[in-house]
């Protein structure tokens, strides 16, 4: 597994975004990781982080559902959001 | 036009000149018309009758929505024989009344536009990343429309 630092985008959306008070942001990575283990980096950040470990919350890699297995590489973008309401 | 598209935007449709593009579409088998064409509408409902100034605000993931929808349609082209399939979604603020979706397939057959048509609509409803707020209140996701979208994977 490369261990060079990876730099990636992550989204949050509609009501994530709002509990997060956050819509995209940028972080540096010291190395990959699954998409797993970046929801526990996440949620390690306080109490409304944590709103990320509902289970309703979906997951996207590069604009495809993706699940926590899938590992995040360099220049990935990463998307978090609940169900969807559209339609 | 296109044999298939989806545009995702802030301003409304025209679903009679959205029919006409569908209909003056030809088939790949050098048809000049099809032989039906199945259209879906989809409007914003008052949510609350006491409030008149009550607004509906769409949000959208940009790229993977359509990405998602134009899989969709993919899947529905294979599935169904059909000669086109055009979707509308739109974002931004509606009101009570505002058309939201749209949803044409023209095909040989009535069966094919049909169950195409709902096809699409039934996937875009619980897949394509859009978020409805009603006011200030995020709209909850649907048992049911989950249900709705899964049904096609368990038919023939």
């Amino acid at each position: 597994m490369p261990t060079q630092p990876i730099n990636i985008s992550i989204m949050y959306f509609a009501s994530l975004s709002e509990q997060l008070g956050c819509r995209e942001e940028r972080i540096t990575l010291p190395a990959q990781i699954s998409l797993g283990e970046l929801k526990q980096l996440l949620t390690d950040r306080g109490e409304s982080w944590l709103a990320l470990e509902d289970t309703n919350i979906r997951s996207a890699l590069n604009q495809s559902f993706a699940k926590d297995q899938k590992i995040v590489a360099d220049g990935d973008e990463v998307a978090f959001f609940p169900p969807v309401t559209g339609g | 036009m296109e044999r298939t598209s989806v545009v995702i935007q802030e301003a409304d449709f025209d679903v009679a000149k959205e029919y006409q593009a569908l209909r003056c579409c030809q088939a790949n088998k050098g048809l000049s018309s099809p032989g039906a064409i199945a259209i879906f509408t989809g409007l914003v409902r008052e949510f609350l009758p006491t409030d008149r100034h009550q607004t509906l605000t769409l949000e959208h993931y940009p790229g993977m929505a359509e990405k998602v929808i134009q899989q969709y349609i993919n899947d529905a082209c294979d599935r169904w024989q059909v000669d086109a399939i055009r979707v509308i979604h739109r974002i931004g603020i509606l009101r009570p009344g505002d058309q939201i979706v749209f949803v044409g397939v023209s095909s040989s057959h009535r069966h094919a536009a049909f169950s195409a048509c709902q096809f699409v609509m039934d996937k875009l409803k619980s897949e394509a990343p859009f978020w409805k707020k009603e006011n200030q209140t995020w709209v909850i996701a649907q048992e049911r429309d989950r249900n709705a979208a899964e049904r096609w994977d368990n038919e023939p």
